[in-house]
């Protein structure tokens, strides 16, 4: 006995482990996170399993430990070989548009890794069903190896690679298979071919299947292209996989926003990617901080324009990277620098590892550098700044491809800015540059979010404040707590002009200004600036043919430009060199919505028609209609939470495993207390708490993170999980007691309920994905209660 | 009657011989139409002679056989190595840019499979042509030979310093975007002379920068979106 709950733990410790590596494989391999779509297609695992016991319940009921043992080596077997297979699927993103053959390349991804987790669903499945006098302990096991399989996986990621913190998951799942089938009917057999596998796997990925087949389109395959260029170090973690590139023979040269006229180009660099793309460098640094010397450049870029406002400033660097920005305030004069950056390797990149390349600045007197997340940092800082910096931290092939457009950004938002803003010192500065796109994206975007943020603080004339400049790639927006002078206003005037960049935008700027040294058809950038500072954004907003509102916590989609609007206009374009005006990822959700829809009714609801019962007449409708809301509304919270706790968590990958696993383990005890539930309202009552809970944690939650976001890591996940367990405690109800009432009232249409509620788990993983960034969290929590709600409002005629 | 057997063989024969020749000549309508309804360089239209060198290299020549079948479409296509050869809309107007003329010395940044070399070929008097991927630089030299293009010189190099040797150039196209604009490129334009550059994705040309140098040496450069997109609605 003891041994089958143990397996049970083991296969669902490696499946939600799977789920998030599959989520970490593929945001190196390709680029945005396919969080959603794995969440969607880990459910149609679930979902299939359900219905395939179903169907073949007689069948297997006899062999019932030879099919768990059989189920949890395949899961293992399939877990490698889909891996290797799923990440080589030539599937290319950015040909999405062009090639329709890339759908089916999407769907084929979806349907590799698909698989595994069917064989790991229909283990788990099988004990539910075939050993219930335990079914409670199963209960336990399931959800207390869902919560450690979250803890296994981003330990094992700090520890090992990807592909071996993978081979750690199938010795697992093999573990599985061995401990149940030990006792199985066909043990000898079974046995050998366990071992057999075990060896396999001890002995490892052979290569080349072990490699990460990077997009040839991603920086680092790009730059592995050219004559001598050779890696020099790799280290990995759950923030990112860092790839350290020296290219001797031809010099990297990064210097995004330098100035035609500029005097000097860059000194030898090193190539920092994480996840083979948003390329940072350390440049090589010799203690000259002449305004001649090799750093000379740096003062020749947009970024440098905040400089020109103020006198040996006390800097706040955020997102410091390989620490270019930190070079440019030393070489400006600054009294003293706070570096911020999330990712402890790439300090120790620049610090240790490369310390003599650099120069040692992240050990310079005058230098602080501090592991953190930009948010958390300056939420929890007491201090004040004179400059708060943030530089380009993605590359421009990401955000001219449109590959960002579902990357959730906390850093660009109303709030955010607020906070940047909230610790400046009087007069201080906050800048910030952007790549530039025509026609203007982002540069808008964070203009007007500015804008709303210099209005939220409570300051009655923004355009005062503000001031933007451009160069034929980049642009940097300065916003200064105090309103800019006519001293200021010379500066940034002769700042712009000596460097041959343009202004955008200052105060009682003229329009023939705007375009004098990189000639644009119409400055429509200027344009739009002079439209926010005068009162009329929300028109432009509607207007323009991107969406260009201001990002906030609610709707963090900083590089979401998408409009339906714009759509069929756009793809008309692309064949006149318009390919560019589409943000292509956003098709992606809307096409893993598609399939997941096709998906779920081919392998879940499809086959269930195989079976034959009876049931009183309106039992489909009220039953069917219950699970399936059910099912909708308890992914849209989970999806909403996920997304809300990045925030709070500081990286998405955390957050996916703390708040799925949180879920997970707390519905559970939810549907475990549900049996003691004998109320004739239980569902009622469920769902008055789930409603209860959410809405108080829409107005909680907000505080709550600005009061902890600070907190060491440690403290926040276990905050987090405390903030979830109520609410996930509640929604863990109505679904077992939906269960109790059909077993008693219409006993064959169960299987109909489990394919219905997983059917619309799959397909709510990627809606509510596509709701949040239309609409945003609030709306979609809303929504979700209402969907409750109604379930509810079925519930007495169940 | 008794012609339709001759006419036939004359059909087959002038197929075998070049069987895309139609599949170019529509490419060529398409970009004239095209090019008629959105932003370029020359009052809605390109110049005759780039749409005839586009009408007349043979582009699935350029591509692999994997991409053969597209080769004629208003696409980009993928052509390994993490490269792509350009949509004909964007080498059209990239060529019509530069301004290429017959006696014309053309500098290319960016090889990649020689399709831009080639088109510019039959416009100026010579192109020198630079590329950094090894396989790619052997790729498009032999490609380039075996078509008979003598006036095409490769390179397999860093183009960031230009190609001093020939310099100065009276066109330079750079093909990849880079995080800034090279500044010994600048110093190679002759006066007079023009730079185009394409920025975006190797999928999704976002916009192109185009460099004229005067001939007092003053450095202008505009910001030239490939097509006709007003961002607000309203207005066309």
């Amino acid at each position: 006995m003891r041994r089958f709950l143990i397996a049970t733990l083991f296969v669902s410790a490696a499946a939600i482990g799977y789920e998030i590596l599959l989520m970490r494989a593929l945001s190196i391999v390709q680029w945005h996170h396919f969080a959603y779509m794995i969440i969607s297609l880990a459910l149609l695992g679930y979902g299939a399993s359900g219905t395939f016991i179903a169907l073949f319940r007689h069948w297997l009921e006899p062999r019932f430990q030879l099919a768990f043992a059989l189920c949890a080596l395949l899961f293992s077997i399939t877990m490698l070989i889909c891996f290797v297979l799923g990440l080589r699927v030539p599937f290319n993103a950015l040909e999405i548009i062009w090639e329709p053959q890339q759908f089916l390349n999407l769907s084929l991804i979806y349907l590799i890794f698909f698989v595994p987790f069917f064989f790991a669903a229909c283990c788990i499945g099988l004990a539910f069903t075939f050993r219930r006098e335990i079914v409670s302990r199963i209960y336990f096991f399931d959800l207390f190896g869902a919560g450690l399989g979250a803890l296994l996986i981003v330990g094992a990621l700090f520890a090992m690679t990807p592909q071996d913190s993978l081979l750690v998951l199938a010795a697992l799942a093999v573990a599985a298979s061995i401990l149940v089938g030990l006792v199985s009917s066909a043990r000898n057999i079974l046995i050998a071919v366990q071992t057999l596998w075990l060896i396999l796997i001890s002995s490892g990925l052979p290569e080349p299947w072990s490699d990460l087949p990077l997009s040839e389109y991603k920086g680092l395959s790009q730059a592995m292209q050219v004559v001598d260029t050779r890696v020099i170090g790799t280290a990995s973690s759950p923030l990112g996989l860092l790839t350290v590139v020296e290219s001797p023979t031809v010099p990297f040269r990064y210097a995004p926003g330098l100035s035609m006229s500029a005097r000097s180009v860059p000194p030898e660099q090193l190539a920092v990617f994480t996840d083979g793309d948003a390329m940072s460098v350390i440049n090589r640094f010799d203690g000259d901080l002449g305004k001649v010397g090799k750093l000379g450049y740096l003062g020749d870029t947009t970024g440098a324009l905040a400089y020109e406002l103020l006198q040996s400033p006390d800097v706040l660097v955020l997102g410091a990277g390989g620490g270019t920005d930190v070079l440019l305030a030393l070489y400006s004069g600054a009294s003293r620098v706070d570096a911020v950056e999330l990712n402890p390797q790439m300090i120790e990149l620049v610090r240790e590892t490369h310390a003599e390349f650099a120069g040692g600045i992240y050990d310079d007197a005058r230098v602080e550098v501090h592991s953190r997340e930009a948010r958390g940092f300056v939420a929890q800082s007491d201090r004040t700044y004179d400059l708060i910096q943030i530089g380009l931290l993605d590359s421009f092939g990401a955000s001219g491809a449109g590959v960002q457009s579902l990357h959730e950004s906390y850093l660009y938002t109303v709030e955010g800015l607020q906070d940047y803003i909230a610790h400046l010192e009087p007069d201080g500065v906050l800048a910030i540059t952007r790549w530039l796109k025509l026609p203007p994206r982002d540069s808008l975007k964070l203009f007007a979010t500015a804008v709303e943020a210099l209005h939220e603080s409570g300051v009655s004339d923004p355009g005062q404040r503000l001031a933007m400049i451009r160069s034929w790639n980049t642009s940097t927006l300065v916003i200064r707590n105090g309103e800019l002078n006519d001293a200021h206003i010379d500066s940034i005037r002769t700042f712009a002009r000596t460097r041959s960049f343009d202004t955008v935008y200052y105060p009682g700027m003229p329009r023939s200004e705007a375009n004098r040294f990189n000639l644009l058809e119409q400055p429509y950038l200027h344009e739009g600036a002079m439209e926010i500072v005068g009162g009329n954004a929300g028109a432009l907003f509607a207007r323009y043919k991107f969406h260009i509102e201001p990002a906030t916590d609610n709707k963090p989609y900083f590089f979401h430009f998408f409009k339906w609007d714009s759509m069929r206009e756009v793809m008309e374009l692309r064949k006149r060199g318009g390919a560019g005006l589409i943000e292509w990822s956003y098709l992606i959700v809307v096409s893993t919505l598609m399939q997941a829809i096709v998906a779920g009714c081919l392998l879940i609801l499809l086959p269930l028609a195989r079976i034959r019962g009876t049931w009183p007449a309106g039992t489909g409708a009220r039953m069917g209609g219950y699970f399936f809301l059910l099912g909708l509304a308890f992914l849209a919270v989970e999806i909403a939470f996920i997304q809300k706790f990045i925030l709070f968590l500081s990286h998405p990958l955390y957050s996916v495993a703390v708040v799925l696993s949180g879920f997970l383990v707390f519905a559970g005890i939810g549907s475990g207390f549900s049996a003691r539930f004998k109320s004739d309202n239980a569902i009622e009552l469920a769902v008055t708490g789930i409603v209860g809970m959410t809405l108080l944690y829409l107005l909680l939650l907000p505080l709550v993170f600005q009061q902890f976001i600070g907190l060491p890591d440690v403290v926040k996940v276990t905050m987090s999980l405390a903030l979830i367990a109520p609410l996930a405690f509640f929604m863990g109800m109505p679904f077992p007691l939906g269960l109790k009432r059909l077993a008693d009232n219409a006993p064959d249409f169960i299987p109909w309920a489990w394919g219905i509620n997983g059917f619309a788990s799959v397909v709510s993983a990627a809606l509510a994905t596509l709701l949040a960034i239309e609409f945003g969290f609030t709306v979609l929590l809303l929504l979700a209660l209402m969907l409750y709600a109604g379930a509810a409002k079925i519930a007495p005629l169940l | 009657m008794r012609y339709l057997p001759l006419s036939l063989l004359i059909f087959i024969v002038a197929a075998q011989a070049d069987p895309y020749a139609e599949q170019r000549e529509r490419l060529v309508e398409e970009l004239t139409y095209y090019a008629a309804l959105a932003f370029d360089s020359r009052d809605g239209t390109f110049r005759d002679d780039v749409l005839q060198a586009i009408g007349t290299v043979e582009r699935h020549r350029f591509v692999p056989a994997s991409e053969r079948r597209f080769a004629y479409e208003n696409r980009p296509l993928p052509i390994g190595h993490g490269q792509t050869i350009s949509q004909p809309y964007i080498v059209a107007l990239m060529t019509d840019l530069v301004d290429p003329e017959a006696g014309d010395v053309v500098l290319e940044v960016g090889t990649g499979s020689a399709y831009q070399a080639a088109i510019l070929s039959g416009l100026v008097k010579h192109v020198y042509t630079i590329e950094i991927v090894e396989p790619l630089f052997e790729s498009a030299t032999a490609r380039l030979e075996n078509l008979g293009y003598q006036n095409v010189t490769t390179r397999l190099g860093d183009g960031y310093f230009g190609w001093e040797k020939y310099a100065p150039f009276d066109a330079i196209v750079v093909t990849a975007a880079a995080s800034h604009v090279p500044p010994p490129l600048i110093n190679q334009l002759k006066p007079g002379g023009r730079m185009v550059i394409p920025v975006g994705g190797r999928f999704t040309t976002q916009q192109l920068l185009l460099i004229e140098k005067t001939e007092r040496d003053e450095i202008i450069t505009r910001q030239i979106a490939a097509v006709r997109f007003v961002p607000l609605t309203g207005e066309h």
